[in-house]
């Protein structure tokens, strides 16, 4: 490990001296303590749980067997049901993540690049505001605008309980999470710069391919790695107003706590993870990260 | 700006739908909670504020917020001293690995939350041998709320850059001195912010929570959750989600305060 403190220095106390003429001791014990908790504790969870998806629980009593064998996945990859939920649950993060990014796309480029600083920050609240009312809140609200005579259904507008209802639902619930990166993006792209465009003559649609879409690009990915996430490991919002659908999170819930299937809940969680691993590895040289 | 009148427009529009979008929901919540129909009655036939009376006599809500609230503050201790030593190490310190942690710390927010929370339960119950309970719960808290503190407090250390410390040091001052006396206070808005997000994120976390907090302890989600499909609840539910969405302004009205746009926004998950 090479470490290299700030530029400058300078005249060490005597008591402190040691830290301060030791900056990798210094790193070290402040790299510690978060290290041990994430990396020990978080790190080894998630080892944990791999090793644990390769065992097995006996038939009867639903003790675990610490008996290695693939017989989890395999059962995930040939039951049609888990194949089924598996494919919904992707096709909804999916479909959720592009709907978070139309509907973000004109309230982030209207917040950050037309809106007087003024109405700007009363924008900001009007968005945030949500962001902070509980999830559960959100989601029954959904139940509410679905519920049959309810508002929608007063305007012949509501799916009724199902797939239809939980991609809205979800979308509301993620909305923010895309709509705030794509804003501070924007906000970050000086104005002279759009002006600049269209002094040489750019459409408006060139100025946003050319100058707006390659800074929204990488806030959007990191947008989408929440609703994408998030989405992914849900399972209360297709619970209120899903219907009898199902999604993965619903799978993982039911094993470890109804079926008392630890090694089995544990398989299934191992999808989203490495869907997630994937994803954060193919999106990582966009810069998207550094955006989070 | 240099956008066509026409653009400007469709933008205006487009922002007015998706606000519409945004706060009808959360206003029909409110509205409801005035419902005097016990069960949710679309339009409501008459409006009445005797739910909001039953609901502040409600034990269980009661003892639930008491719970979360003490969950949430403890967690988000945990996560300020954590996160805190983090981006100090990150934002002042080059060196090999650092892009894979700044990942790992990222990572319990990353994660899809039913992730998070079976790994732990699962370490609880199999590797450690701990019943699930409130150290569960509140070690699994302080695991995801780690990463708004850091996000907050390195974005706060890049503006800052390191001349005051150095100044601090050359004038003879240790470390900790200048820890204490120059690099605290300047970040001290912006981990109150990050504070504040973090204990919004545990009082309203579900999920985590409903896998390593075991039987026994209610938290204020749990207690909705439990009760949002038993009719004769209905009521109680509807004003306390109301209450919920009313509270909410008040965080995002502080965290405002506190630190300019770009940290909140940066800390906003």
């Amino acid at each position: 490990m090479t470490s290299q403190p700030l530029p400058g220095g300078g005249a060490a106390s005597p008591r402190w001296g040691l830290l301060h003429r030791r900056p990798r001791l210094r790193l070290g014990l402040l790299l510690g303590p978060p290290m041990l908790w994430l990396g020990v504790l978080y790190l080894g969870s998630l080892a944990a749980l791999f090793i644990t998806s390769l065992w097995t629980v006996d038939a009867f009593g639903g003790n675990i067997e610490r008996v290695w064998n693939l017989d989890n996945y395999r059962d995930l990859f040939t039951i049609d049901v888990y194949r089924t939920i598996t494919i919904r649950t992707l096709l909804i993060a999916v479909t959720v993540t592009v709907i978070d990014a139309l509907l973000a796309f004109p309230i982030a480029l209207y917040m950050a690049k037309v809106a007087s600083p003024r109405l700007q920050r009363a924008l900001v609240i009007a968005v945030l505001t949500p962001l902070w009312a509980s999830y559960l809140v959100k989601a029954y609200a959904w139940r509410g605008m679905f519920a049959s005579g309810g508002p929608l259904d007063d305007l012949g507008l509501s799916p009724g309980y199902g797939l239809t209802a939980t991609v809205v639902t979800l979308s509301y619930l993620w909305l923010p999470y895309m709509i705030l990166p794509m804003y501070a993006g924007l906000e970050r792209l000086p104005d002279s710069l759009i002006e600049a465009s269209a002094d040489l003559g750019a459409t408006t649609r060139t100025t946003m391919r050319r100058v707006v879409l390659p800074v929204l690009l990488p806030a959007a990915v990191a947008g989408s790695i929440f609703t994408f996430s998030l989405t992914l490991g849900d399972y209360i919002a297709v619970e209120i107003v899903g219907g009898a659908n199902q999604m993965l999170g619903n799978v993982v819930y039911d094993s470890f706590l109804t079926g008392n299937n630890l090694p089995f809940a544990a398989a299934v969680a191992t999808i989203p993870v490495v869907t997630m691993l994937v994803y954060l590895g193919a999106v990582r040289r966009t810069g998207a990260l550094d955006s989070l | 700006m240099s956008f066509s009148r026409a653009t400007r427009g469709v933008l205006l529009a487009l922002t007015g739908l998706v606000l519409l979008f945004i706060h009808v929901p959360l206003a029909l919540v409110v509205l409801n909670s005035f419902n005097t129909s016990r069960t949710f009655e679309w339009p409501p036939p008459g409006y009445t504020t005797q739910w909001w009376s039953a609901a502040w006599d409600s034990e269980g809500a009661r003892n639930a917020i008491v719970v979360s609230v003490e969950v949430a503050l403890v967690a988000t201790a945990i996560a300020l001293v954590l996160g805190t030593m983090a981006a100090l190490a990150l934002q002042r310190f080059r060196f090999f690995g650092r892009d894979t942690i700044s990942l790992l710390i990222i990572l319990p927010i990353a994660l899809p939350g039913v992730v998070t929370g079976i790994a732990l339960a699962n370490a609880f119950l199999t590797m450690f041998g701990i019943e699930l309970g409130m150290l569960t719960l509140v070690v699994s808290h302080a695991t995801f709320c780690i990463v708004t503190v850091f996000n907050n407090a390195i974005a706060r250390l890049r503006r800052l850059g390191g001349n005051l410390e150095e100044a601090s040091m050359d004038l003879g001052a240790g470390t900790f001195r200048t820890f204490w006396s120059i690099t605290l206070p300047m970040m001290r808005s912006a981990l109150l912010a990050g504070a504040l997000l973090s204990f919004a994120l545990s009082f309203d976390e579900i999920i985590v929570t409903t896998f390593t907090a075991g039987q026994g302890i209610q938290t204020l989600p749990i207690w909705i959750y439990q009760n949002l499909f038993r009719p004769n609840q209905a009521p109680v539910v509807n004003v306390v989600a109301a209450a919920l969405i009313v509270l909410s302004i008040i965080p995002i009205w502080l965290s405002q305060k506190l630190a300019g746009t770009d940290e909140s926004v940066a800390a906003a998950r």
